[in-house]
């Protein structure tokens, strides 16, 4: 981070140091925000097709409650409404630099431009997918609004489940942001990539919460889930808006959150200080 | 007329050929499909650990549902999507001209320009799946629901490809298409599960704006011994309607194409 205090403040000390993360921070989200607002059109039939996929579970799952006399481990018809209404929210949360992309930026020598700048390529990300939220949230708001009346959510949240919620669901963008780093990374010893991130993601899939709450799943599977860092990115910040769970509870999974947001940090900075020596570029 | 079927032989030869080359890409393929299918095969699993009936469809019943859908996919990302895909850039870069100097029906070459061969890798393994879910059902197969089967599933397909041609044929009038795959992907997801499940105003859906349910649902209930000739008739009418529309939609777009340099 050396140089990164030598290029944001003359005088190079801790504050202006922080005062100019902030300050590239706030610039590249606005660009953020400017950019993808100007394709509103196509970010807003991206998340229409976005919305097929709970739909889906959430039809799949109300079927099976019918069928098991209107109750399933506890979830209604309209709980599961509410989790997978909130569920499109946190799907949005969870959109970050892929994978795929930095296979792409590694493959075709992209990254050279981006090791000259003083700052870490992530914070670059970071900074640039938060203020795509801005857009993405508030184009988001309508399509909650119409699912809310198709599908009549049972949702009573109380304050502190809110304020948690709001904390969460970007607990869950900055983990998420900080694993598939390191996924991205892999390419910087073998191109053949793909398979690998197929196995990920499906992973992900399933004992995230994404696919099904993870109170569905076996008592195995969730013992799985438990130990990996999927369900803080996916079905915590649901569970704290859609489950009844106590402040202490809240604070805990909170916590999880800022320890896998730890480990994850720690675990990108390594694998980046190993591959990067790896990388190199012609032309450019 | 004759000379069609040559120039569609031709055409595959040079696209398997050309995919020959990138033999790993076959295994990548098979790991990717068995994960996929695992995927859903764990899904069920659980929908029946709660239940043993969704809407009046057994396990494995279900399992025919994911096979058809697995199957078509297949050919979809294989035969369909590569050309259209193709077919969308053409358009919007304005080189459509070499399909059109061409001495043959443009419809036809655009359609077959390109292939992914190794994506038949799915069509294997959901005529695997559809095989052993049939194997397992209670009922007997009879020779005429297999008939229906292959019939519904020949239709299914050509209404798919009238379905991305349609859309495709879109950009002829707005430009910026790119996301089509995407979202045609995500709605193709729907159609793992039977479209009876779902409520009637997204049946309709399914079947109307995205044609799922004579797609993959329809060749299911052939072997599940649900479909009725009536079913197979209003099948039938369906393709032809669409085969129609799209090639009318084809000729429309086609007058408002401007080359770019040509």
């Amino acid at each position: 981070m050396s140089a990164t205090t030598s290029a944001v403040g003359p005088s190079g000390s801790a504050p202006s140091a922080i005062r100019g993360m902030l300050d590239f921070y706030a610039t590249v989200a606005r660009a953020g925000v400017q950019e993808q607002f100007q394709y509103r059109a196509a970010n807003y039939l991206y998340m229409v097709g976005m919305v097929v996929e709970p739909v889906i579970y959430l039809v799949v799952w109300s079927t099976v409650a019918a069928a098991n006399g209107g109750e399933l481990r506890g979830f209604t018809a309209g709980d599961f409404a509410a989790y997978y209404i909130v569920w499109t929210l946190v799907r949005n949360m969870n959109i970050v630099f892929t994978p795929f992309g930095w296979e792409h930026r590694i493959r075709e020598g992209q990254l050279s431009g981006m090791l000259l700048r003083p700052v870490h390529p992530i914070h670059y990300d970071l900074a640039y997918f938060a203020g795509w939220k801005v857009v993405a949230i508030t184009l988001w708001i309508p399509i909650a609004v119409v699912l809310s009346l198709v599908f009549r959510p049972t949702l009573s949240p109380t304050l502190p489940q809110v304020l948690a919620f709001l904390l969460a669901i970007w607990g869950a963008y900055v983990i998420r942001t900080m694993l598939l780093f390191v996924l991205g990374m892999v390419t910087l010893w073998t191109t053949r990539v793909t398979a690998l991130f197929e196995l990920y993601f499906t992973a992900e899939l399933l004992l995230s919460g994404r696919l099904v709450p993870l109170d569905l799943l076996p008592t195995w599977a969730q013992r799985v889930a438990d130990v990996l860092p999927f369900r803080w990115t996916f079905g915590f910040p649901i569970e704290t808006l859609v489950a009844d769970l106590s402040s202490a509870e809240l604070v805990a999974g909170l916590g999880m959150q800022v320890l896998w947001s730890a480990i994850g940090w720690g675990l990108a900075m390594w694998i980046w200080r190993r591959g990067i020596r790896r990388y190199a570029a012609v032309g450019n | 007329m004759d000379r069609e079927p040559g120039i569609v032989r031709t055409y595959l030869r040079v696209g398997t050929l050309f995919e020959l080359q990138y033999r790993v890409n076959f295994l990548l393929q098979l790991v990717q499909s068995l994960v996929a299918l695992g995927t859903a095969v764990a899904v069920i699993a659980l929908v029946f650990s709660y239940t043993d009936d969704l809407a009046g469809w057994s396990p494995y019943e279900l399992l025919v549902i994911v096979g058809v859908h697995v199957l078509l996919g297949g050919v979809i990302r294989a035969f369909i999507q590569p050309s259209m895909q193709r077919l969308m850039e053409d358009i919007r870069e304005g080189k459509l001209d070499h399909v059109l100097v061409k001495p043959a029906d443009a419809q036809l070459l655009v359609s077959i320009q390109k292939f992914s061969i190794w994506q038949l890798v799915d069509v294997v393994v959901g005529a695997a799946v559809i095989a052993v879910a049939v194997v397992n059902l209670d009922q007997r197969l009879g020779l005429l629901d297999a008939g229906a089967f292959a019939l519904t599933l020949i239709l299914g397909a050509v209404t798919i490809y009238c379905f991305w041609l349609l859309i495709t044929v879109g950009a002829f009038w707005i430009v910026r298409m790119e996301f089509v795959a995407e979202l045609f992907n995500g709605l193709y997801q729907a159609g793992r599960w039977p479209v009876t499940i779902y409520p009637t105003w997204l049946q309709v859906s399914f079947t109307v704006l995205i044609p799922l349910a004579f797609a993959i649902t329809v060749p299911a209930e052939a072997l599940t011994g649900r479909l009725g000739g009536t079913m197979v008739l209003a099948a039938l009418a369906f393709t032809a309607v669409i085969v129609a529309l799209t090639r009318w939609a084809w000729r429309r777009g086609l007058r408002r194409y401007d080359g770019a340099s040509a």
